[in-house]
């Protein structure tokens, strides 16, 4: 990118100025011995030319819209339409969650996004012995088509997109909001919306596993062919490092993690017979957004390059839709404090910022009293003020990638690329990404991250304000939100009236149909379509399938 | 004669998947010299506290951030009770609001340690409040 004559020109200039800077060292040294990332990354005290200099624009950044996406997956990016703005939320019953749901897109956010309870996520109803103490705590209780249906009372899913963090049971709610659109009298094909679908970061980080990794993949698998057809503009599937950062790992081991497990994805899809352009423009990404702005900024942009370089090299894939990473972002949960938590507010907006300046598709900020409990409504407000802020006021949307070009930036970009890229052929070599997660390795490098990182906070290395550093009297929070210990008890009650009303001669001929399509190798989906329908619980559902698949149990070493 | 070592049971009770705040305290009681037993997720509070008399444990620290502390840690308490169990000190963490804290200890939870909590505190708490 650089003239040969121009590059000696500057490098040249290096040694004079050197000594000068040698001279000011002298009489004030600088704060650290050894400046890095988050990740590790050696930084240096400036960039310029010579710190890139084989970089190839065509090659390396290209324009906005163009392989390899470097600068973002839209020609225009928010010139055009802004990020999505969507928060994550659900609590209680799905009447209530219906009313948060209602409040935000009053307050004008763009998208939805449903938290759904433990018991729901883990495939069990509210009645379940497991379920206990867990019912409508981190999300919303679902037990039937009939929550579903109530949770998006009066909102018009022809009209808005839905995000949904469902993972082993993800084909159920799936099929659930795709009868309650039906009910409202929308066709699955306009339906927009993301399933997070994404079992393998539950076995390494996250936790809300079922099935074992081989009919988990089948299960996966089959979304994808019956979206392709029934279902085209939903995202099937959202690979999350999200959560993998949030259990400690770098920024690199994020990129790397969850590129690997997108591998692992596109590899089960193409040996399930499907062909890569069919699939591949519908996955979607899930990224966190966390405390180093630079090298956070050079992740979004180092995973697009090293997604479309891997779809296109090792896949094939030809349509650019199949190329483009497309993701979501949230701010970093794990950085937010229990100490002067009104700082959190400013976390928070250097997180999403740095997400808006890589490129997000769509946006959660995190509130500042969620190191306490789920959010108020008041601070959830003002969570979702500063993504219009940064949006309306700050003028960062106003360009595309206004941060491609800058010495720094390009070279985190590349130095995170190639460090990610390591990681991924080490996995490689592994056997994949499921051979590494059942062999503890993805698992183990997280705590080791994680444990480095908590010592380095207790050593006062890494300085977190608030709490090592700038420590004041610490006043407990007001107004936080407190869920309903009542919503076990109407839960059970509700389902109990479900049961006594359905007909259960065809509850039990739709289960009998699924439990067969599991032991052969149909698609899942057409029977799991017509369970919901007839009002099969969630539990009913998945145990149907446990009885086939069995269960995952995961290793508990440290 | 060497002292014996404490030991601690690592404890994940209910659905809830993060795990990063109890691993990371794992390790830090064991580089202090503890020996640990972590049991890893999903455990219903039946198999805490089976497993904290099968290995014959001085401690056992829960960790629950999904807000069902309020049932599993009382649960617990009382399972052990049950079993005849008093010589065990019980405590716990995770995203617990302060105003649920007196009533976790009103059910014999001796500590609850919240975010931002260093290791070293529940090194020294464990330390002062067992004699294995």
């Amino acid at each position: 990118m650089y003239d040969a004559k121009k590059l000696k020109e500057i490098e040249e200039s290096l040694d004079p100025w050197a000594r000068k800077t040698q001279e000011v060292l002298d009489k004030r040294p600088e704060r650290k011995d050894r400046f890095e990332t988050l990740s590790g990354i050696p930084v240096e005290r400036v960039y310029t030319p010579l710190s890139e200099p084989e970089i190839d624009y065509m090659e390396d950044l290209g324009f906005p819209g163009d392989y390899p996406y470097t600068r973002g997956v839209q020609p225009t990016m928010y010139r055009g339409r802004l990020w999505t703005m969507r928060q994550y939320a659900g609590f209680a019953s799905a009447e209530e969650s219906n009313r948060r749901y209602k409040y935000l897109l009053e307050q004008g956010q763009t998208g939805l996004s449903v938290a759904f309870d433990l018991p729901t996520q883990i495939g069990y109803d509210s009645d379940h012995p497991m379920a206990r103490g867990e019912v409508g705590k981190v999300g919303v209780a679902i037990d039937s088509l009939k929550d579903v249906e109530t949770l998006f009372q009066g909102i018009p899913l022809g009209q808005v997109s839905t995000s949904m963090t469902i993972n082993a049971p993800a084909a159920v709610l799936l099929a659930m909001y795709v009868q309650t659109a039906a009910g409202q009298g929308v066709d699955s094909a306009k339906l927009r919306g993301t399933i997070q679908n994404d079992i393998l970061k539950e076995y390494s980080a996250r936790g809300t596993y079922i099935f074992p990794p081989a009919p988990s993949m089948r299960i996966i698998t089959d979304i994808f062919s019956f979206c392709s057809k029934h279902i085209p503009m939903w995202n099937t599937i959202s690979i999350s490092g999200y959560h993998i950062r949030e259990a400690g790992c770098t920024a690199v081991q994020e990129v790397a993690f969850t590129l690997a497990n997108g591998i692992a994805y596109v590899e089960a899809a193409l040996e399930a017979g499907l062909k890569a352009d069919d699939f591949a423009p519908r996955l979607s990404f899930f990224f966190n957004a966390h405390l180093d702005f630079f090298e956070e900024i050079a992740k979004f942009r180092a995973a697009r390059r090293l997604w479309a370089r891997i779809m296109k090299q090792r896949f094939g894939a030809q349509s650019p839709r199949s190329l483009m990473l497309r993701f979501h972002t949230q701010t970093a949960g794990s950085t937010l404090t229990a100490q002067q938590p009104q700082n959190n507010i400013t976390r928070v907006t250097l997180q999403a910022l740095a997400a808006v300046l890589g490129g997000t598709q769509s946006l959660h900020t995190n509130s500042m009293d969620e190191a306490f409990s789920l959010p108020s409504e008041e601070a959830v407000q003002t969570a979702l003020r500063t993504q219009q802020l940064i949006a309306y006021e700050s003028g960062a949307a106003n360009t595309v990638d206004p941060l491609g070009g800058s010495f720094y930036v390009e070279r985190l970009t590349s130095g995170i690329e190639e460090r990610a890229q390591t990681y991924i052929d080490e996995i490689d070599k592994k056997g994949g990404a499921v051979a590494a997660i059942e062999q503890g390795y993805i698992q183990k490098e997280i705590l080791e991250s994680a444990y480095a990182y908590q010592k380095a906070v207790e050593a006062g290395h890494q300085i977190v304000v608030g709490l090592n550093m700038f420590q004041d009297e610490e006043v407990p929070p007001k107004n936080l939100l407190r869920v309903d210990p009542g919503v076990m008890e109407s839960q059970v009650a509700k389902l109990e009236q479900l049961k006594a009303g359905r007909d259960s001669i065809a509850v039990d001929s739709a289960l009998k149909k699924l439990k067969q399509c599991a032991q052969g190798s149909d698609n899942l989906m057409p029977p799991i379509m017509e369970a919901v329908k007839c009002y099969a619980t969630l539990g009913e559902i998945c145990d149907t399938l446990r009885e086939v698949f069995g269960e995952y149990t995961a290793m508990s070493t440290l | 004669m060497t002292k014996k070592k404490i030991r601690v049971l690592g404890a994940k009770p209910g659905l809830d998947g993060h795990d990063r705040g109890i691993k990371i305290i794992c390790c830090a009681l064991r580089d202090a010299g503890m020996e640990v037993i972590y049991t890893g997720l999903r455990q219903t509070p039946e198999q805490i506290v089976q497993a904290a008399i099968q290995e014959d444990v001085d401690a056992i620290a829960m960790s629950v951030l999904s807000g069902a502390h309020d049932y599993l840690f009382p649960r617990v308490m009382e399972l052990l009770k049950e079993a005849g169990v008093t010589d065990i000190l019980v405590i716990g963490g995770g995203i617990i609001p302060e105003e649920d804290v007196p009533q976790l200890k009103d059910a014999g939870i001796q500590a609850v340690f919240g975010p931002g909590t260093p290791t070293t505190d529940i090194i020294r708490f464990i330390e002062n409040n067992v004699s294995p």
